[in-house]
């Protein structure tokens, strides 16, 4: 059983290094470890579970598989409290009531023939699965996912805000992709969707869950990784201070800090930088802008008395690196 | 599935990641997918399926690495190229005896590289399979193993046959016999190799889990160095499931009382009919422990454990706050939460526990500075033995304080026939704590941390 899905021959999903190919031409730079999880999400029919710091990619990951293999992208947004009305159905109680005010008339005349309760009974009973039919659903993310008919990538994001109610929930969809309806059936996927669930570890997630997903976890990038995504998201920066930057957020990560910088604040920094036509770090420069890069007031404290000789160090880098 | 994953399975097990059956199953799919040809991307699949945390993904790196290495010792003694080949040429010349083990002698031959050295690995490694290696459990049982295995492979003719040479020895059966003695040292090592890997990945995590389980139950006073390293890990664990246990359901349904406002905001896009209906929840409250630890020299073994528990706890407590006193006071939230637990241990020690006991004089402090910690949902949790060296105990802020408190929990490390004995207030103390418990090891810390917690369930 070598190639149980069957893939289309052109899509990118058919081998692991034309998925990071194609993560790549959207601007994604993707490792080994992200092109593998998704090569197997799909082959295996299995939901990734992505784990690690706020910032690294997550989210990015989900959007930009969704844009590199042509799919559509349903988001779930999680949140404490959010329920099935939220993440699967709800009933359209307006139209509901509204059919109902206009059905009010025709029922008259429809059950004006029959000459027994019993007659009209059954007559009534014809049209009762009506007010409880697809027309009067409203699909929430989860059903529009199993209703793609031409593949489709499902992000649940911080799945770890949810409760863990809704964590329960998920599993018929993430073991089955099927969604069941009481008054409808068991809707099934046509197509299952490639389903990246993301959480930065707020709370521990159920095992149930845990135990049916793929494991990824990103963490903070090496300076080599680092590189080729600042440089795919911000095109305009020049070599020399890609590498400076880098090297200084590399090291500022190793510093004594609650919150450390993420790729996320890197990229902000980086156009930061090029907005202020910096060629170089300079240290007057790095306190300037510091604030893009640490979002504590007390990690700014913490490092105040550092930058100078952080600042030295990278731009010390440069002749490291070639 | 195949054997390989199976016992790669079992060692990942062993090694202490959780690997379910369903997990099993996935990761045999996932070689159907992927095959065994490419090692880092078979790594980082195997990675994917079978470890579902980060504490996972570390073992399970280290358990792929150590399961699909080829045992490197041996391999490296042996491969001497030239060598090989010269007693390979002497072995055709002196070709006499019975031959029923020329089959090992070549093989033995042809391993260290190449084809070679994979056939004779699979050789040893099925053999190996044959004794049930893979229940060792003791270093001492790595000799029993390496013989078993090497007559598994069939050395003894090639033993009786070196022996009988060495019995009349002579120009011409010398060369063969240092011949034989060669290839039999080689297979030694190579088994041994084999074997030693399958103790660092079946014998030494079951031994360890043993000694741990010794450990936790070891009283706190009495324990060597290297127990209280087996404890840290031990105790992480105890933390850990505490923090699961007590961790979840904070809210419970008040059935009965509609939540008039969220019902109508739930229902205004029906026209304001009520479809959904909104109950009110009650909520539980979050555990808060306020720990007061007794850390003068007399309990100080106990006090170690306690610290090492609150330590843990810390992560998933959100509100804790520690104390420590000798006889002054002082917060040790600092110490804990920078430094790593064995240099947190000894300045706390060194800084705090040198004092003379003064219960009272600690009671005072909390009382005039951290009594706002002190409310209805507060947990004090207090270890000492209650000595306080005849200064006053403060039985009038103690018993306030348990009036505050939701509970008081005492662990005391001496027996109770020992309380109220000499300087010993316990039996005063204990009128108006919730809980007291006497508590020698860590398997009792843990029970009375869990009684602590059980007030918020």
């Amino acid at each position: 059983m070598k190639k149980t899905t069957s893939t289309a021959p052109s899509s990118p999903l058919g081998a692991i290094a034309s998925i990071t190919e194609a993560l790549e031409t959207v601007g994604y730079i993707s490792t080994q470890a992200i092109s593998t999880a998704i090569y197997l999400a799909h082959h295996l029919r299995k939901p990734v579970l992505i784990e690690g710091p706020a910032g690294v990619g997550k989210t990015d990951l989900a959007i930009s598989a969704a844009r590199a293999l042509n799919f559509a992208l349903l988001r779930l947004q999680c949140y404490e409290g959010l329920d099935d009305s939220k993440a699967l159905y709800e009933w359209k109680y307006g139209k509901q009531l509204l059919y109902t005010q206009i059905l009010k008339d025709k029922i008259g005349h429809i059950i004006s023939k029959a000459d027994t309760l019993d007659e009209a009974f059954g007559k009534l009973t014809n049209f009762q699965d009506l007010f409880f039919s697809r027309d009067f659903l409203e699909a929430r993310p989860l059903l529009q996912a199993m209703e793609q008919s031409a593949g489709s990538v499902l992000l649940i994001d911080e799945v770890d805000k949810s409760d863990e109610a809704f964590e329960a929930l998920l599993l018929e969809v993430l073991a089955d992709y099927q969604v069941t309806v009481p008054e409808i059936g068991t809707i099934k996927a046509q197509v299952p969707p490639l389903v990246i669930l993301t959480s930065n570890n707020t709370r521990e997630l159920g095992d149930a869950l845990k135990r049916r997903c793929l494991h990824l976890h990103i963490g903070f990038p090496d300076a080599a990784l680092e590189n080729r995504v600042v440089r795919a998201r911000v095109p305009g920066i020049s070599d020399r201070l890609l590498v400076q930057m880098v090297a200084f957020v590399q090291a500022l990560r190793h510093e004594n800090i609650r919150k450390p910088p993420s790729i996320a604040e890197s990229v902000d920094w980086a156009r930061t930088l090029i907005l202020m036509h910096a060629s170089v770090l300079d240290e007057t420069m790095v306190r300037d802008t510091l604030n893009v890069l640490l979002k504590r007031q007390s990690d700014i404290l913490a490092v105040q008395d550092r930058l100078g000789e952080l600042t030295r160090e990278a731009r010390e880098a440069p002749s490291q690196a070639h | 599935m195949d054997r390989a994953l199976a016992s790669f399975i079992r060692a990942l097990r062993a090694a202490g990641a959780e690997v379910s059956t369903g997990e099993a199953i996935d990761a045999a799919r996932t070689v159907d997918v992927i095959g065994y040809a490419d090692r880092p991307v078979l790594k980082a699949s195997l990675g994917l399926v079978l470890a579902k945390s980060t504490g996972e993904k570390t073992i399970h790196d280290r358990v792929f690495d150590q399961f699909f290495q080829p045992p490197a010792a041996a391999a490296a003694s042996t491969s001497d190229a030239g060598a090989r080949a010269d007693a390979a040429e002497r072995l055709d010349h002196g070709t006499s005896g019975p031959e029923d083990f020329d089959p090992l002698m070549a093989l033995i031959k042809g391993g260290g590289g190449g084809s070679g050295g994979d056939r004779l690995r699979s050789a040893i490694a099925r053999a190996a399979a044959a004794t049930g290696v893979d229940d060792i459990r003791f270093p001492s049982q790595i000799p029993y193993y390496v013989r078993q295995t090497m007559e598994q492979m069939g050395i003894a003719p090639l033993e009786r046959r070196l022996r009988d040479l060495l019995l009349e020895p002579s120009s011409k059966t010398q060369r063969e016999a240092a011949d034989l003695a060669t290839a039999r040292d080689s297979l030694q090592r190579h088994v041994r190799a084999v074997v030693d890997q399958r103790y660092e990945l079946f014998g030494r995590p079951a031994t360890e889990d043993f000694l741990a389980d010794i450990a936790v139950n070891r009283q706190l006073g009495r324990m060597s160095s290297s127990d209280q390293e087996r404890m840290k890990a031990a105790v992480q664990r105890m933390a850990k499931r505490l923090a699961i246990k007590h961790s979840r359901r904070r809210r419970i349904a008040a059935r009965g009382k509609l939540d008039l406002r969220s019902t109508l905001r739930a229902n205004a896009g029906h026209d304001g009919v009520p479809f959904d209906l909104v109950f009110k929840y009650k909520r539980r409250d979050k555990p808060r422990i306020v720990a007061v630890c007794d850390v003068s020299s007399s309990v100080s073994a106990q006090a170690h454990f306690l610290l090492l528990f609150l330590y843990a706890l810390r992560g998933t407590v959100t509100d804790l706050s520690t104390f420590a006193f000798s006889n002054a006071l002082y917060d040790i939230a600092a110490p804990l939460d920078t430094l790593p637990f064995d240099d947190a241990m000894a300045f706390i020690l060194q800084e705090y526990g040198s004092g003379s006991t003064d219960y009272g004089q600690a009671f005072l402090d909390l009382n005039t500075r951290h009594w706002d910690l002190i409310d209805r949902r507060t947990t004090v949790l207090i270890l000492g033995d209650g000595r306080s060296n005849q200064n006053d105990p403060r039985l009038d802020l103690f018993r306030e304080m348990s009036e505050r408190a939701k509970r008081v929990v005492w662990l005391c490390p001496e027996p109770p026939g020992r309380w109220g004995t000499g300087d010993s207030c316990m039996l005063q103390y204990r009128t108006f704590a919730t809980h007291v418990s006497h508590c020698t090891n860590a398997v009792e810390i843990e029970r009375a941390i869990d009684e602590a917690l059980q007030a918020y369930a």
